[in-house]
């Protein structure tokens, strides 16, 4: 007889196919047509089961070969490393949250139901804007959710990005509005600055003010600038009719103007910065927000939870606006959506509780003085910003000579340098895991190669 | 004895706290304090509004959240038969299994993560195999993103050929609803394919519909009936008559693996719900992860990147000829990936092969218990269901009121999960039930003789029935007052603002 785990009804198969009314398995599988029928089972996998014992060799065995290094890498690039309490953690792998399913079932869901409540209600405080969905898949797709939401509310067809933009959720972006037939248009920065060029875009937007569905932007950019020109963007875009989106960091959104104070329509952002691991880029968390404004709420993709109450009166929480959903509209819905990031929610919902008001102001002006002290260094060794604009943990570095030698002396040394941009040019991140020590050996170890 | 879910009367977290309380303390580097004091930005883009986040210590938080935690119920808690959600065991060692990406960064020099490059380049391969595909990219991270992936790809090839004005998808009725969904995303125009009386493709109106406009077809088998597609292959032949493109949404896999592969059966593109056949926790709704497959000339228009390996080296290089691009911003949900990856190592080929066969098993003992009740129906009675069935409670409803919801909400009470209801809309009064091959024997008996009990009493006296549920953390939920516009509340910020008269009625 063979034993698994995780098939408790092996030993008894002949009980429960007496009880169907069947001489064997096979009889359960007669309307499949023999000739597709598997003969020779899965060649390229491992044939036996493995015990959990030998699978963890067996994926010490593979990872291994990864390199082991001595700091959290120093890169940005959308996502940089942070520092993750355990609560988080642990609060992510109750059995209750991280084995269930969506919560449709409410009445038996609630504690989940009100965590992600609590995630919307979080988010729409950091960024000042009151309808949070529950969650999309990452800032990329959570874009190109945003833009086809501006189209099916004007029917245009242009999407205004800075060229600056991050280019991974850049081409997230052009995958997912190819279908609506949808264009990108690009906006040239200031190459002085690293700010987008507001002359530019004010004859880029004139030029295709009739066709305009939205203007997106950053803050800060891919390069780590921070755009000091938004409220002027924003404005002329509104003179168009055109959504307005801010894509924005929510890490110094505890800092830095946050998107509601623009005014804008929408907002997007990833989770990951606020109390998510970096998972080898995924699962990371989609978030996106919008003003008070029934027609950009009944666009809205995905699920929604509000605050209601029972037929006794106690308070609770449901699934809100569902008329929006795949399930019931079908081809209709605002988006095809199901499977979301939930558990990822709740993370970021314990994270920022953990942290509250005075934990991550205080956080973010204490990467801000860590990236500002590295940069200060680094000037001293011959390395220059990229560009003069504000920074806030990532900035574009020019090295003024070959980043790839820099590069892999670095790694030699067990450390990771930033994500290289050209010939001479990386981008790097400084957040509260690189310390004093951790800077000053990866400035003392580019300094070994400057010379 | 009853079961009886955990009731706290728990407050919002925004009510809790106190000021000057902190739930954890952010490192602070005193030897970059004393070089850097301050950092100033400009006025211009600093934050003017207060933030309105609460204050709370460490316990606080913790017990609030693990409060929660109590008013929830998953797999681990007790059976949960939801259709097409395969809500199987999550076994434990993928949580070790995930924490070994955890802090990778995945903008690393390909040079330092060989190890989980390898891995993914294993998985790519493995479910090529599973599938009987050529390719396989892993960018999707759920089903949805898959089918948007797949759709268009179809929408991409068609281009490529200049086949023109193929603007119409054709979909199942049994369909889940992200196939129309998702072939509106990409812009096509969805045609929806009746089935006939045994619940499968009525093979005449699909060969009716076909035509120089069908774009593809997507399809599950096994349907969301729980029926195989007997007839697949002249379907398959039907669709390429019209050079369409075959799609296999593969939330139903779990029944036939080990079985048969849609590459067999003659799919061109197939998605795999990683969070549902490779037991991937579902997360309360995500996240999932997935690999979407092709084969022929259609792996030319698979997202990228695909990993790659060259002389023992793995490279993220893949840019497939005509890839319709990135579906996620870095590689997909990864750490899923690796999870399922530690479940195929725990099974094996041998024990995948017994998934298909013992799901199948546990389906039709769960009929085989039900099937004579009276109050239920249920289509094609003679055919067998494979992961899942669907039974109609209309009889029920008919004699007594009570429907598939309150037989939903009773069984909240006894301590189970519901099944999925009133989907798919062809069945009235639908409870759609899919056992999976982990739960045990004894509690497929406790499932079917709760269902029993509930009939039973709703045949003596329905009332008893449509109040529940009791024994959960709340009763039935006003819907109304959630989505009225003058109290619809997604966010405590709402809350606060229709308080002091800032916001007005959502119109």
């Amino acid at each position: 007889m063979y034993h698994h785990p995780w098939l408790p009804n092996l030993s008894h198969l002949d009980e429960m196919l007496k009880e169907i009314g069947v001489k064997d398995v096979d009889e359960l599988f007669k309307d499949v047509p023999q000739e597709i029928r598997i003969k020779d089972g899965y060649r390229s996998l491992p044939q036996r089961a493995m015990s959990e014992f030998e699978i963890l060799n067996e994926l010490s065995a593979s990872f291994r070969k990864n390199l082991n290094l001595k700091y959290p890498p120093f890169l940005g690039g959308g996502i940089c490393p942070h520092y993750i309490p355990y609560a988080v953690k642990m609060i992510m792998s109750r059995s209750e949250f991280y084995t269930s399913y969506t919560p449709y079932q409410q009445e038996i869901s609630q504690g989940l139901l009100q965590a992600l409540f609590e995630y919307q209600s979080l988010i729409a405080e950091l960024f000042e804007l009151e309808v949070v969905n529950a969650s999309l898949y990452d800032w990329g797709s959570a874009l190109a959710e945003a833009v086809l939401m501006s189209h099916r509310i004007n029917g245009k067809k242009v999407v205004l990005v800075p060229s600056s933009m991050n280019p991974f959720r850049k081409e997230v972006l052009r995958t997912w509005i190819y279908g609506k037939g949808l264009k990108i248009v690009e906006v040239p920065i200031n190459n002085e600055s690293g700010e987008t060029s507001l002359e530019e875009y004010k004859n880029i937007l004139n030029k295709h003010k009739d066709e305009v569905t939205a203007v997106y932007m950053e803050q800060p950019n891919f390069y780590g600038v921070v755009e000091t020109q938004l409220d002027e963007i924003f404005t002329e875009a509104k003179k168009y009719k055109a959504i307005t989106i801010l894509g924005m960091n929510p890490l110094f959104s505890a800092v830095i103007k946050p998107p509601g104070e623009y005014g804008v329509d929408i907002a997007v952002s990833d989770g990951q910065e606020i109390g998510l691991a970096l998972n080898y880029g995924g699962p990371l968390l989609g978030i996106i927000a919008t003003r008070w404004d029934s027609t950009l709420i009944k666009q809205l993709p995905g699920r929604i939870v509000g605050l209601t109450k029972d037929v006794e009166e106690n308070r609770a929480y449901t699934l809100i606006l569902q008329y929006r959903e795949q399930f019931s509209r079908r081809e209709k819905a605002t988006s095809n959506i199901t499977t979301n990031e939930t558990l990822m929610a709740i993370g970021v919902a314990v994270y920022l509780s953990l942290l509250g008001k005075n934990g991550l102001i205080t956080l973010a002006e204490e990467i801000l003085r860590r990236s500002h002290y590295a940069v200060r260094e680094l000037e001293k060794i011959g390395v220059r910003k990229a560009f003069s604009g504000e920074f806030l943990e990532e900035v574009a570095l020019e090295f003024g000579k070959d980043y790839t030698e820099i590069h892999k002396h670095l790694l030699t040394k067990g450390i990771h340098g930033g994500l290289q941009l050209d010939k001479t040019k990386a981008l790097y991140c400084f957040s509260e895991v690189h310390t004093k020590h951790a800077i000053d050996e990866l400035i003392d170890s580019i300094r070994e190669v400057m010379k | 004895m009853t079961w009886r879910q955990a009731k706290w009367e728990e407050p919002l977290i925004f009510e809790m706290g106190n000021e000057g309380r902190v739930g954890t303390l952010v490192p602070i580097d005193e030897e970059i304090n004393k070089e850097i004091n301050e950092v100033q930005l400009p006025e211009k883009i600093r934050r003017k509004g207060d933030l309105e986040l609460p204050q709370l210590s460490e316990l606080e938080v913790v017990r609030h959240f693990i409060r929660l935690s109590q008013m929830n119920f998953g797999v681990d808690n007790g059976m949960v038969p939801l259709g097409s959600c395969t809500m199987k065991y999550n076994p434990k060692i993928e949580e070790v299994a995930a924490s070994f990406v955890e802090n990778l960064h995945p903008l690393q020099d390909e040079e330092t993560v060989q190890g989980v490059l390898e891995v993914i380049y294993r998985i790519q391969e493995w479910m090529a195999d599973i599938t009987g595909m050529d390719l396989c990219s892993l960018q999707i991270p759920a089903g949805a993103a898959g089918e948007l992936a797949g759709v268009l790809m179809i929408k991409k090839y068609h281009e490529t050929k200049n086949h023109i004005n193929r603007d119409e998808m054709l979909v199942a009725d049994t369909a889940h609803g992200t196939n129309p969904a998702s072939a509106a995303m990409a812009g096509y125009r969805v045609i929806y394919i009746k089935s006939n009386s045994e619940g499968l493709v009525d093979i005449d109106i699909l060969k009716e519909t076909v035509n120089d406009r069908t774009a593809g077809f997507m399809l599950t088998n096994p349907n969301t009936l729980g029926l195989f597609e007997e007839n697949i292959l002249e379907i398959a032949k039907i669709i390429h008559s019209v050079d369409g493109v075959l799609y296999y949404d593969g939330a139903n896999l779990n029944g036939i693996l080990g079985v048969t592969k849609p590459g067999y059966m003659g799919f061109d593109i197939v998605h795999v719900n990683l969070h549902k056949t490779f037991a991937v926790p579902h997360g309360g709704g995500g996240p999932g992860a997935g690999a979407i497959c092709a084969k022929g000339e259609l792996v030319n228009y698979l997202p990228y990147p695909i990993v790659e390996k060259h002389n023992e080296k793995y490279t993220l290089s893949k840019v497939p000829k005509y890839s319709i691009g990135k579906i996620a911003t870095y590689y997909g949900n990864i750490a899923n990936v690796i999870r399922a990856y530690s479940y195929i190592l725990g099974l094996g080929a041998e024990g995948l092969s017994y998934i298909g066969k013992m799901s199948t098993v546990a389906t039709n003992y769960l009929i085989a218990k039900l099937k004579d009740v009276k109050g239920l129906s249920l289509i094609a009675p003679n055919r067998f269901r494979k992961h899942e069935v669907v039974f109609s409670a209309k009889p029920l409803a008919v004699s007594t009121g009570v429907t598939a919801l309150d037989i939903a909400k009773a069984l909240l009470d006894r301590g189970f999960y519901a099944p999925t209801i009133y989907f798919p809309g062809i069945v009235e009064e639908a409870l759609m039930i899919e056992p999976t091959e982990t739960e045990p024997k004894e509690v497929i008996d406790a499932f079917a003789n709760a269902i029993k009990d509930i009939i039973n009493k709703a045949y003596e006296n329905p009332q008893e029935i449509q109040k529940t549920p009791q024994n959960t953390a709340v009763k039935r939920i006003d819907q109304v007052y959630a989505n009225h516009p003058t109290t619809i509340t997604p966010t405590y910020r709402v809350l606060k603002l229709r308080k002091l008269g800032k916001i007005t009625a959502l119109k």
